[in-house]
């Protein structure tokens, strides 16, 4: 097997952080909070590097777009078992159909057969740029994978749907977005972490790619979400029950 | 302006949250409706919905086929919407990409024709976007927007042809039988988390959501520890619901968690650990053994 996994991967605010509307509305305080791989995108690099130990794959890529801080992602890639990085560096924050633009541009470029990526940032909660980018290269796409097997030049995919799980049956090249169940992705341990500091890791000047990065979308504003009030202590599933009748009136 | 809305019918009704796409949609003006498979007779009763394209051929939603189809109708509408569903956000963002504009996943709120509202950071802060694409492709939240009724309108039905769909093909589906409501609609939802401690306890949650004719969803604690299977799951990347009563029981409320549930109207929590954060955002809360309080609440309803 010859093909080429790509996996783009996102640094964002780490999940355990309770992010902070910054006070002038223009965004969320990101000063000096700690920063992650987006787990879905953990989730992307353990899946690909599996189809590589199983000799589905020759070769496993990571790609992320950013300021040169985003490097530390692609480190922990690496030492997850990728097998170099490519680091598209801009200042600018990126929406998903400008990321798209570029990651069509690399995957272009590197010959991607299946790019395996996270199914949503959690800083944007887009949900979107897998989509877009399959759309983009004329690809199929298989969104939401809690499953796939490749095999004689197709990738079947198990998605997560609304009411349960749906199968399909994908030409290759093709993007698979990776939901939560694909798989359980391994810690680094420190020798693979020295190691992944040996690894091959290419900067690409994002304007030298040459591809539209232009927002469509103008952030007005941002703002914090109603408070909810804290409420009471009952002390008993009768009480409950009463309080819920009368006072609540919900049944 | 005209808005398309991609409306699923499921078991030849509307589903719930398309209608409330549909309700969302009509804020731009005339609405026309699209039909994957069939159903086209549910959409066409939608009130406020004046024409539905309906394409028997296309079946299972693949994104392929369906995306080039809204893509090469696209040109007729100011917006397409869907609702925030798994087939709304597997096809959209993919029309996005086929007419090169940024879609807006997620609406809660439309503030006027380019401008909206969203939720970022697990709906830690709500970001406010105007568009300058000339085709707005959104997905909305159903649990914002009150949907329309079933009956009362009477559109057009106008068949289309499906595209063919090479690249991508449908091999099965396994839905989990359930006679319970939808969670997105369900008017009472009862949730389990790590706290019920195995698969064989959510059991407890049935007699109850029996009574309360409720749906039944997990936390993501109790769906990675195998508790429950992910459709059930409440989040962040799960469903989003904002029931007239929500009981939280045994979940400590983690921030994914409460980004799927904080809009309920009325919150219940039932948690030994009096600190859990499910407390904070809960309008009622018992501090205990959910297997003492499950068999009691059962009895008291």
């Amino acid at each position: 097997m010859t093909m080429k996994v790509l996996v783009p991967v996102k640094r964002v605010v780490d999940y355990n952080v309770k992010v902070r509307v910054a006070a002038d509305g223009s965004g969320v305080e990101t000063q000096g909070v700690k920063m992650s791989m987006n787990p879905f995108d953990e989730i992307a690099v353990e899946e690909a590097v599996r189809l590589r130990e199983k000799g589905a794959a020759k070769e496993v890529v990571v790609v992320t777009i950013g300021a040169q801080a985003a490097q530390d992602v692609l480190r922990t890639a690496m030492a997850m078992g990728a097998d170099r990085a490519i680091l598209v560096r801009t200042d600018d924050t990126l929406e998903p159909r400008a990321v798209a633009n570029v990651l069509k541009a690399i995957a272009t470029r590197e010959e991607a057969g299946l790019i395996c990526m996270g199914k949503q940032a959690i800083d944007d909660d887009m949900n979107a740029t897998g989509q877009i980018l399959a759309a983009k290269l004329g690809w199929p796409q298989g969104t939401f994978a809690s499953a796939v097997t490749v095999a004689d030049g197709r990738i079947e995919v198990a998605r997560e749907i609304d009411g349960g799980t749906e199968v399909v049956s994908l030409t290759l090249p093709a993007v698979v977005t990776a939901d939560l169940r694909l798989n359980e992705p391994r810690y680094a341990s420190l020798p693979n972490i020295m190691k992944a500091r040996k690894k091959p890791l290419e900067t690409v000047e994002i304007d030298s790619l040459g591809v539209d990065t232009a927002s469509r979308l103008t952030v007005v504003s941002v703002a914090e979400p109603l408070e909810r009030k804290e409420g009471v202590k009952v002390n008993s599933a009768a009480e409950l029950v009463e309080k819920l009748k009368t006072e609540a009136k919900v049944i | 302006m005209t808005a398309l809305v991609l409306v699923e019918v499921e078991n030849g009704a509307v589903r719930q949250a398309s209608r409330s796409a549909v309700a969302a949609a009509s804020r731009f003006g005339a609405v026309d409706a699209i039909v994957f498979g069939d159903g086209a007779q549910a959409a066409a009763t939608l009130p406020g919905v004046t024409r539905v394209l309906s394409v028997p051929g296309l079946v299972n939603d693949l994104a392929e086929p369906a995306a080039d189809l809204l893509a090469a109708r696209a040109k007729d509408y100011s917006h397409i919407v869907a609702a925030a569903s798994a087939t709304g956000k597997n096809i959209l963002p993919r029309l996005a990409g086929l007419l090169d504009v940024q879609p807006i996943p997620d609406v809660v709120e439309i503030k006027d024709a380019d401008t909206f509202v969203r939720p970022i950071y697990a709906g830690n802060a709500l970001a406010t976007v105007r568009s300058a694409d000339s085709i707005k492709v959104l997905t909305i939240r159903g649990s914002n927007f009150d949907p329309v009724a079933a009956e009362g309108g009477s559109a057009a039905i106008e068949t289309v042809e499906a595209p063919a769909s090479e690249k991508s093909v449908f091999v099965k589906v396994e839905l989990s039988a359930s006679d319970r409501p939808e969670l997105e609609s369900a008017r009472v939802v009862i949730s389990g988390g790590k706290g019920m401690k195995d698969a064989a306890n959510f059991k407890l949650l049935e007699p109850i959501a029996d009574k309360l004719n409720a749906a039944i969803g997990a936390s993501r604690a109790a769906v990675d520890s195998g508790f429950a299977p992910n459709e059930m799951q409440v989040g962040q990347t799960g469903k989003i619901v904002a029931p007239e009563l929500y009981i939280a029981v045994g979940l400590s409320g983690a921030i994914q968690h409460l980004a799927g549930m904080k809009d309920s109207r009325v919150i219940v929590a039932i948690n030994t650990d009096p600190e859990a954060p499910i407390f904070k955002v809960a309008d009622y809360g018992i501090v205990g053994d959910l297997f003492e309080i499950l068999p009691a609440l059962e009895k008291a309803l």
